[in-house]
Formats: structure tokens, sequence, C-alpha cells
């Protein structure tokens, strides 16, 4: 590989047999990828297939096993992000590496040269991040920023390196629509500017419109790379999957029953200063019914979950209905005995308790709904660990949840499997309300098309089923009712097949008020 | 060099007993080098501090006088520990429920009856608890940080008994010593076996281990502790609350300090004094961790640490140097346990060169 | 000099450690890390620091040996805490025990010793302004150090990059580590410089204010400055009102004694200690503004993945 000779043909960056081991896992196993000069170059994978490892060994944050990265035509090890930058790589993480406490002007310069003063950066900042549609106030504080304002000030912190390479690890998941057409311009611009993008998703439709070429990983190998643009959506989806995943079936789903869950006006007040606050939200969940409730992360799920499961009981009673009976008040077990189930969004540490095994981690969610069962002793309140135990295989059984052993620790799980046995936990007694949030959030594909079949049978047997999630390909695959929250506002509910994904974007991007003066005249 | 750690899969069961092993292994050898530095025989010292106190019956008897405030008090705390509450005032809940369960042999020191005896007791027991229900309230309701409370709590506690044995307290027959009058044979908590002066004190520090260990093996209640300690979001899901936690665990552990103070002074000094605590209530917080939050490892925890107390006095009069060795041991002790759970979780690799030391510009 | 000049004097002598401490603390805090080891810091600097005035007959020493030794016993919590991911809570009580113990053996012999006291530095001209030039200008070098410390500290954390580096490492520190800034380097500085305060708090005690050395001489200072970074929620010059406020309140119960008011001695001892209660509550039932400055990642422990 000669280097400074002919940079037009010859990669911009070049990985040869990257490997990475954890222990004896291979999270990626002998990776050959190349990114040319001025290309979108996407990087498909399933949750898990080893696309995060691979892009923090290029950025420096971890250190490859074995295997080469050739930049420029020269080989190079990255041992640290300051490393990279200096290359000219620039990273756009998907869990942001911002500090809340911090101004957007402090948390770039984090990652500049310790020399240039502060108010230069602020100056820089801002004057770039106007060049490229992506308005930005330095002097703001993180923790008041918006999802996609964060993203931002990722964006702006790594082109103010003005790197060659810029990669941006699932840019699109806490955008809306709309958001996500303007970066997509900003992507062209870069482009356009002779710059590199590695584009890291798993939403196919967005890598065929904007990425050149594409390599696929699973299981932490490279099984594909080819042209999007060639591909069809189902084949991509092959070669991430490695087999057809099962299609959601919604079909026969039964007529709307009686009304099992209801929020009437509920509004409730920010509890951290970092907290949405809910304002006047209305719904109705009938028997049969899905009801999915989109928005951009931050904009007051938590909070909602929190208020219709009971783990922050409201003032007033009268503002949540279970089965018609007012229960604003009343706490999480007592809606559990209502015959509500509750499925959070953090599995670990607040769905399971990760250092404990999946036993324990059935009683955590049913101590109290199945008392007689459970427990023993009267007052002395004992566990009958051998009906949790047989419990706990019937439900990994009905879930087809694969662990080592016979009740390992629910940390030792993958998050497919632990989410299927958190959702299986609730299934198992039947519950008539359910209330789940972000089903499959960060979970594999086979175990997602089963939660959510899960959920869609569960609505056709007869239970009120209510699902929060920022995924708009899951709420088209299980929803019948649709409603986006924004800004701690719910809109008004209408039935999926009325809803496009644009106009769940307008709803989305908080432009409530208007649609409901120019749209709604049925509502209320 | 430097320190690498990796994360177990699984945590190891056979580091979780060897740990504290390892530690006391590890305490020996320091402490031996420490009566090193101070020119003592290292083999010698130790014998007298660790066997010695543990060949005679009068000594072996002591060690269960001072075992057993160490274990209520420790037994006590590992609820507080487990459910992520940090008491670490019960020296001041031991002081109070001492002074709570003297009221009757010091006020109504002309009541005799064998009523006396259990009534001292609960009074000591709702003394330490209500003490320890000041931290709680201001937690539970106020959000006050609750190490910071109940470790001032403590000095007060030693003022108001310095306070009350030197003023109103005060033994009138006593020659204007800081005392108060010495209890009737009635409120002095009689001997557990005829051999020795080792009181009911350590009976009741077996009663109260294996109670809690009950509790924490086999009970609900049991088990909302360990999940509020480990996440008291999961907890608020599970229907458990966390603000209940901290009344329950911080009431039971006042109320087992002071059940360890009152049981002290009924049954080992018979009176009050400005001073009635070596610091059982610092010391038991090493038995918790010794134990390793666990009720009976605490009992064996609890005679390792009151060996150390009896070891300290031993070497006082064998060779000629004061008792300031005992805080270092133990302060040592707490250091290695610490160490050493971290080979619990962690695998623990040595890197003795630094393989990914970088060239300047990033390039070969 | 008059009697009110006498008082704020004692008062000044009385805050010095606890705004010496407090203000080492608030930068191990601000780096994320919880080190309840202060006691145990600053009675061990009071040891070494009396010891080293003894051997050498130079006070100036103590302080280098006060300064170090809280330096090298913090560095044993950040081996523990750091390197090793132990419970910080356990780990600091476990370092206040063991300063305790150290410092009680080590210094047996010297109990009773009068010491040395550490001299004035006098700065002409500006110790002659009536009432403040006694006050400020003919004080000691650490009085001096201490309030150069919290305008450095100040200076630091806000204003140049490596305070923004530490500040960023204790709000989020897998942020910091993905940025590349190393995060457990950053906390064993933080923690050695809150070691070196904390000794330095102890010399004061064994040189200045009352220069002979007993044991457990700290007297619940660490954890009284433990509480003022609360108070303070983590601003440097809020430190320094915190203290004398605190230096103030410990002050009047001596000369309530003085003066023989009648309320027993014991009574007006537990004063500073409930006054911390007393703050704490204060500041502690403001949660929003507590929850805004506490450093985000304090207390929580970081294992890079590798």
């Amino acid at each position: 590989m000669s280097a400074e000779g002919e940079p037009a043909n010859s990669p911009l960056l070049a990985v040869s047999q990257l490997t990475k081991l954890f222990g004896t896992f291979a999270a990626c196993d002998g990776i050959n990828l190349d990114i040319r000069p001025g290309e979108i170059h996407a990087l498909l994978g399933e949750n898990g297939a080893g696309k995060s490892t691979l892009v923090k060994m290029l950025f420096g944050v971890l250190a490859p096993t074995s295997g080469e990265i050739i930049w420029q035509g020269q080989a190079v090890r990255i041992n640290s992000p300051s490393t990279a930058r200096k290359l000219g790589i620039g990273m756009v993480f998907q869990h942001f590496s911002l500090f809340e406490a911090l101004t957007v002007a402090e948390n770039i310069a984090l990652s500049m040269d310790p020399g240039v003063s502060l108010s230069r950066i602020a100056k820089e900042a801002s004057d770039l991040s106007h060049a490229y549609g992506l308005p930005l106030d330095p002097n703001a504080h993180v923790a008041d920023l918006s999802v996609g304002e964060r993203q931002r000030i990722e964006i702006v912190r790594a082109l103010l390196q003005n790197p060659k390479l810029i990669i941006l690890d699932e840019p699109t998941s806490v955008l809306t629509p709309q958001e996500a057409d303007r970066l997509f311009e900003t992507l062209n611009k870069l482009k356009a500017e002779g710059r590199s993008v590695l584009y890291i998703s798993h939403r196919l439709e967005e890598v065929q419109r904007i990425c050149d070429r594409a390599t696929v990983l699973r299981h932490g190998k490279v099984t594909g790379a080819c042209d999007p643009r060639q591909e069809t959506p189902s084949s991509l989806a092959r070669m991430m999957v490695g087999s057809d995943v099962a299609h959601v079936s919604a079909e026969g789903t039964s007529a709307k029953g009686a009304v099992k869950l209801e929020a009437r006006h509920l509004s409730a007040s920010a509890r951290t200063p970092f907290a949405v606050s809910l304002k006047n939200i209305c719904l109705k969940v009938h028997a049969g019914e899905v009801l999915a409730i989109a928005g951009v992360a931050g904009n007051g799920q938590g909070e909602l979950f929190d208020a219709l499961s009971g783990e922050y009981p409201v003032a007033n009673d009268d503002v949540i209905l279970i089965a018609d009976k007012p229960v604003g008040t009343r706490g999480i077990t007592a809606r559990r005995l209502m015959g509500a189930g509750f499925v959070p969004e953090e599995r670990h540490g607040h769905a399971a308790v990760s250092a404990l095994s999946l036993s324990d981690n059935l009683v955590l969610a049913r101590s109290q709904s199945d008392r007689r069962a459970f427990l023993g002793g009267g007052v002395l309140g004992l566990i009958r660990q051998g009906a949790v135990k047989s419990a706990t295989k019937r439900i990994s059984e009905a879930m087809d949840v694969r662990k080592s052993g016979e009740n390992p620790p629910a940390g030792s799980l993958s998050g497919g499997n632990l989410q299927k046995f958190i959702v299986g936990r609730e299934l198992d007694r039947q519950p008539t309300v359910l209330i789940v949030n972000q089903p499959t959030w960060g979970v594999d594909a086979g175990a997602a098309s089963r939660i959510r079949q899960a959920l869609v049978d569960l609505a056709k047997s007869g239970s009120a089923v209510l699902v929060i999630s920022q995924d708009l390909d899951e709420i088209f695959e299980v929803a019948t009712e649709i409603a986006v929250i924004s800004e701690g506002r719910l809109s008004d509910i209408y039935p999926a097949s009325d809803l496009s994904r644009e106009k769940i974007g307008l709803l989305m991007g908080g432009m409530y008020g208007k649609t409901q003066s120019a749209e709604t005249t049925h509502a209320h | 060099m430097r320190i690498e750690l990796e994360k177990r899969p699984d945590v190891s069961k056979l580091f979780s007993l060897l740990s504290p092993f390892i530690a006391l292994g590890l305490t020996l050898v320091f402490g031996g080098i420490m009566f090193m530095l101070l020119g003592k025989d290292p083999l010698s010292a130790l014998y007298s501090f660790f066997i010695e106190p543990l060949t005679e019956t009068w000594s072996l008897h002591e060690l269960a006088i001072k075992a057993a405030p160490l274990i209520l008090i420790a037994v006590g705390l590992s609820v507080c520990y487990r459910s992520n509450n940090w008491n670490i005032g019960a020296e001041g809940q031991f002081i109070m429920g001492a002074i709570a369960g003297s009221i009757l042999p010091v006020v109504f020191y002309e009541w005799q009856s064998p009523l006396v005896l259990p009534l001292m007791m609960l009074l000591g027991m709702m003394g330490g608890a209500l003490f320890a229900a000041i931290p709680a309230f201001l937690k539970a309701h106020l959000n006050t940080n609750e190490i910071l409370t109940s470790l001032m709590l403590v000095y007060v506690a030693q003022l108001f008994l310095d306070w009350l044995v030197r003023g109103p307290w005060r033994n009138p027959g006593g020659m204007n010593f800081p005392e108060t009058r010495t209890f009737d044979a009635t409120a002095i908590l009689p001997e557990m076996i005829a051999s020795g002066r080792a009181h009911w004190g350590f009976g009741f520090a077996i009663l109260a281990a294996i109670l809690i260990w009950f509790m924490m093996r086999y009970t609900l209640k049991g088990f909302e502790i360990t999940v509020l300690g480990q996440s008291e979001r999961a907890g608020r899901f599970a229907g458990f609350s966390s603000r209940k936690m901290i009344w329950f665990s911080m009431l039971l552990s006042g109320a087992l300090a002071g059940l360890a103070g009152i049981a002290e002074v009924s049954g080992a000094i018979q009176q009050l004094r400005p001073v009635i605590s070596p610091g059982y209530g610092f010391t038991a917080i090493i038995v918790a961790f010794l134990g390793r939050l666990n009720p009976l490892g605490i009992v064996v925890a609890g005679l390792v640490l009151a060996l150390t107390y009896l070891g300290g006095e031993a070497v006082q009069v064998s060779l000629q140097i004061s008792d300031k060795p005992i805080r270092v041991f133990q302060g040592l002790l707490l250091f290695f346990v610490l160490s050493c759970d971290t080979l619990i979780h962690y695998k623990i690799r040595m890197m003795w060169f630094d393989l990914t030391d970088t060239t300047a510009d990033g390039v070969r | 000099m008059g009697i009110f000049e006498a008082i704020l004097l004692t008062v000044i002598t009385a805050a010095t450690p606890l705004v010496l401490a407090a203000i080492g603390e608030l930068v191990t805090e601000r780096s994320g890390v919880l080190n309840l080891g202060v006691e145990g810091m600053m009675v061990m600097g009071a040891a070494c620091a009396f010891i080293a005035t003894q051997q050498t007959g130079s006070p100036y020493i103590g302080i280098l040996a006060g300064i170090a030794s809280g330096a090298l016993f913090s560095l044993l919590f950040g081996f523990l805490t750091l390197t090793l991911v132990a419970n910080q809570v356990a780990t600091g009580l476990a370092l206040t025990i063991l300063g305790l113990g150290v410092s009680g053996m080590i210094g047996e012999s010297y109990v009773g010793q009068s010491g040395i006291k550490l001299p004035q530095i006098v700065f002409p001209i500006l110790s002659d302004i009536p009432f403040l030039g006694p006050l400020l200008f003919r004080q000691d070098l650490i009085f001096y150090l201490s309030i150069a410390l919290v305008a450095g500290v100040h200076w630091f954390l806000f204003r140049s990059r490596a305070g923004l580096k530490l500040r960023s490492v204790g709000d989020s520190h897998s942020s910091a580590h993905a940025l590349g800034i190393n995060v457990i380097r950053t906390r064993y500085l933080a923690v050695m410089f809150g070691g070196a305060c904390a000794g330095l708090a102890g010399a004061q005690l064994s040189l200045v204010y009352t220069p002979q050395w007993a044991e457990n001489m700290s007297a619940g200072r660490g954890w009284i400055a433990l509480a003022l970074v609360v108070f303070a929620s983590w601003r440097p010059w809020r430190i320094v009102a915190g203290g004398y406020l605190f230096g103030a309140v410990s002050i009047s119960q001596l000369y309530a004694q003085a003066f023989g008011i009648g309320i027993p001695s014991q009574f007006l001892s537990a004063l500073p200690y409930l006054a911390t209660i007393v703050v704490l509550i204060l500041i502690s039932h403001n949660r929003r503004m507590t929850l805004i400055n506490t450093p985000a990642a304090l207390g929580k422990a970081f294992v890079p993945d590798r």
C-alpha cells in the first residue's frame, strides 16, 4: 500500500481483519471495511452486531485485540479520541457524550485544543452551526436543550475539528422525520465538500436514500458489502438478520370493547429540574385496542408512564381510571391488583434488578398480585421459592427466553431475552390493561417481532394495550390507534390507518396546537 | 505497572467466602510489620494479641461480652447498608439506648421488681430507635443526608451523657465522681452460664442475628430490603416505598444499638459513666462489612473484632505498649475487607508493561 | 485591640481549618468522588505536622509534612475506590477509622508536649489599616493560603480548561471517557488535592489553633467540612461564608461559657454539631437547588470497558 501517491482511488480509511475480544466473546471478528473519500458509507447491522464496538475502535475509545486500521495509506494505531481527532476523524455518538451541567460552548471546548479561548470557540461554533443549518446558542445549558438540539452540539463539535471522516451512530433514532430530513441535507453538504461519512443505522429506508455503499455486520462479522440502492429492503434485512424476520400479524383484530384505561385532563408537574411536566393529557384505551403514543425521546414519555403506572401517583383520583374506577392517587400495587400490568423502558435497575435471579425478578413485579401463589407463612410473608421458580420456567418457555442455566441473574441475559422475560412476566397473568414504554428499545429483530406479536395478541384477546414508542416502524406494526406526545402534551388520538409518517412528524415537532385547530373538529 | 479490572460474568462464590479470610490474613501480615516497627517481636506480639485471649475461660467470657454489642449493632447496620441507608451514628444510638434504659435504675432506683430488667431493655431499644428516628425523619421527609446527620448526633449524645453523669444523674454518695449510682441487683443483666461474667447481651446478639438472617433469607421484607438497596427505582416499580424503608432500617438498627447500649451498661458496667463505649458503634461498621453484611457472618466477624479489643489489652500488659494499635488493626482490617471484595465481582490483572502506550502522533 | 476584633480573630482561627478541608473536598466532589475520610486525613495531617515541627523545629516543615501526609493518605482512598472500585462511603469511613488510629499511635509520645506556634507574617503598611489590618494582614501563612486556595480553586474550576475537564468528569464520567479525558487520572488528582488540603487543615490545628498534639484533636471538624461542601452547593466562595459562620458558632460557645451564661457547657459544646444539622436541613429542603448543583456522577464508580 503506497502512501502519498494517488489519493483519488485509494480509500480514506481501510480496516483489515479488525478483531475485538471481550474475554472470549468476539464483539468484532475479522472485520474488513474501506471508506472512500467523499462517500456516505452505511454500516448496517442489528443491535449487538458489533457496530458500536467497531466505531469505538475507529475513534480510539476501545483498543482492538488484533487487526489493522489504515488511514490514508498508513497503518495507524488510534489509542485515544484525541489521536482520532488529530487524524481527522470526528464522531457523533448515539448516546451523546454531553454534559448536562455545562454550557454548549463548554461542551465543545472539551474536545478542542486547550489553547483556544472559550469565547472564540463560542463564536466559531455559532458561525459553523449557522453555515450548516444547525442553529445553536453557545451559552445555553445542555440540560435545557431538546434531544435534536443536543445532537447538533455533537455534530458541530465534530465539524469544528474540520474532519475528513465523520462517524454518526444511529443519528436519526432521536429525530422527527422532518429533523432527519434536515440532517440528510447537512450530510449531503459534507459529502459535496469531499468529506466522508460513516453512517450507522438499522433503518433501511434512510440507508437506501442517502448512502453510496453499505457494509453489513452480523454477530461481529461482515456478512455483506453492497450498493444499497441496488438492493431491496428485504434483501438488506436478510443480510442483517440472517433469516427472514416473522412479520407481525394484526389480522383479525377484535372489535372495540369497553374503555379499560382512561386519562382525563391529566397534568403533573416535573419532579426534577430536568424532567418534563405533563399538561392536560386525555386518552382512552378500549379493550381490543393497541394505542401507540409516538414521540421523540424526552417529551414526557417516562413521566406519562410514571403517572399511569402509579409509580408516582398524581394529586387527584379521577384523572386516571382503570376499568372505570378512579385510581389517580393509588400506587402501582393497587393498580396491579385491578388487573393492570406495566413494562417500563429501562430494563436494568427499573424493570429488573440485574444482580438478582430471574425468579427474584418475577417476585419483583408480582409479589402482591400473585400473593396467594407466591407467598406463605401469613404475616411473615415467606417467599415460596418452588412456586416462583416454576412460574419463571413457564414464562421463559412461553416467551422463548434463552439463558444460561435454570435461574441466572437478570444481568447475564442479552437485552432481547431479558425484555422477552419482562414482557412475558406481565403477559403470564393476562392483564386487562398493559402499559409498555419502549417495548423493543435496543432489542434484536427476532425478539422485537416476538414481543410485538405478543402485544397484538394480547389486545386481540380483549385487553387494552398502551404502547409508548419512539420507533415509527414499531408503531405502524402494532397500533390500532395512534397519538403523539410532544413537550408533555398529547395530540388527539387517530386511527392508525389515518396517519402517515409525515403527519406524525408534524405532530412530533410540536405542531400540536395548529393541527388541533386546523384538522380536528371531531375531538372533545 | 497498571491494574485492570475485568468484570466477572457471575459473582464469584469462591471469593465471596474467601475474601474476609484473605483480608484477615493481610491484616495479620501488616500488623506484624507494625509491631516490628514498634520494636517488638512480631510473632509473639501477634500471639498475645490474637491467640492468648482464647486460651482461658475468663477471657472467652470477656470475648463474648465485647462481641455482644458489636454483633447487635452490626446486624442492625447490615439491614441499613443493604437497603442503602448509611447510618453511621450507631455509637450515638448506643449511648441514648443506655441512657433511656438507665432511667429506671438511676431515677426510680427504689423500685425493685422482676419487671425492671425487661422494661429497661425495652426502654433501651426505644431510646436508640428514637434517636435514630431523627436522621430517619430528616432523610425521609426533608431529604437530608443521613451520613452527616447521624454522625453529628454521636457528638450530641456523648455530650448529653457527659452532662447527665456530671449533673442531674450524678451519684449523690459518690464522692463527686462523674458517675451514676450503681444499679440495684434487680437491674443487672444476669450471667448466661455459671463459668464466667458473660451476660445475656451475647444471647440477645445471637438471637438478633438469627432472626435478621431468617428475615433476609426467606421473607418478602428481606427481599424488599435487597431490592431497594440495589435500585430504588426497581423497588418503586415493585411497589416498595424507599421512604418506609428508611424508617424501617433506621429504627431497627437504632433499636438494636440501643439494646446493645443498655445491655452493656446493665450487664458489664452496672452504672453510667462519661464514657461507656470504646467506639463499639464505629467498630460495628467494620464488623458489618467483615461479615459481608450477612447476619451469620457478622457473628463471626463480631468475635474477631472483639478479639482485637482483648488483644489490645493483652499486649498492653505483656509488651508494655499502649492500646493504640487496636484502632490501627481495625482500620487496616476494614481496608483489606473492602479491597478484597473487589475480587468477588472482578478479575484483577496486573499489567507490568503498558502495552497500549502511545506514540505522539498515533502513526507507526 | 478591641474585644470585637479579638473575637473576630478567634473566629478566623476556628474557621480556617474548616475552609481548607472543605475547599479540598469540594474539588474532590466536583470530580465525582465522595471522600468521607476528611476527618481521618485531617487528623493525620495534624499529627504529622506536629511531629515534623517538633523534630525539626520548623513549623514550615511541619506544614509540608501535614500536606504530604494528607495527600499520601488520600492516595490509599483513591487506590481502593478508583482502581479497585470499592464502595466510596465505606472506604471513606475506613480512612477515618485508620487515620484516627494511626495518628493516635504515632503521636502518642508527643501528647502534652508544648509545640511551636506558626509565626505571623505581617504585611507592612496594610497591617496598619485600622480594624482590618490586624485581622487580615497580621496572620499566619496558613490563613493566607486558605484564602488563596479558595480564589485559586474558583479560578481553576470556572476559568481554566483543566477545571472544565474536572467538572465534566464529575458530571458524566462515561461521556468524559468517550471524549478521551482520562477519568481515573483526573479523579486521582482531585482526591489527592482534597487530601492535601485536609492535611493542611490538620496542620493548622496542631500549629495554630492549639499548638500541641492531642488524640482525636480534629473533633469532628472533618465531618463539618463535608457538610460545608453541601452547604456551599459546590461553589468555592460560599465555602468561605459557611466556614466563617461555623467558626463563629463554635467560638460563641467558648464566649458563652466564659461569660457564665447559665447553660451547661456540654449543651454549648454541642452547638456546632447541631448547627451543622440545621444547616443541612435548610439546604436540602430546597431539593431543586441541590439537584441542579450536585455533581451528577458524585459517588458513582467508573470502570471503563477495554
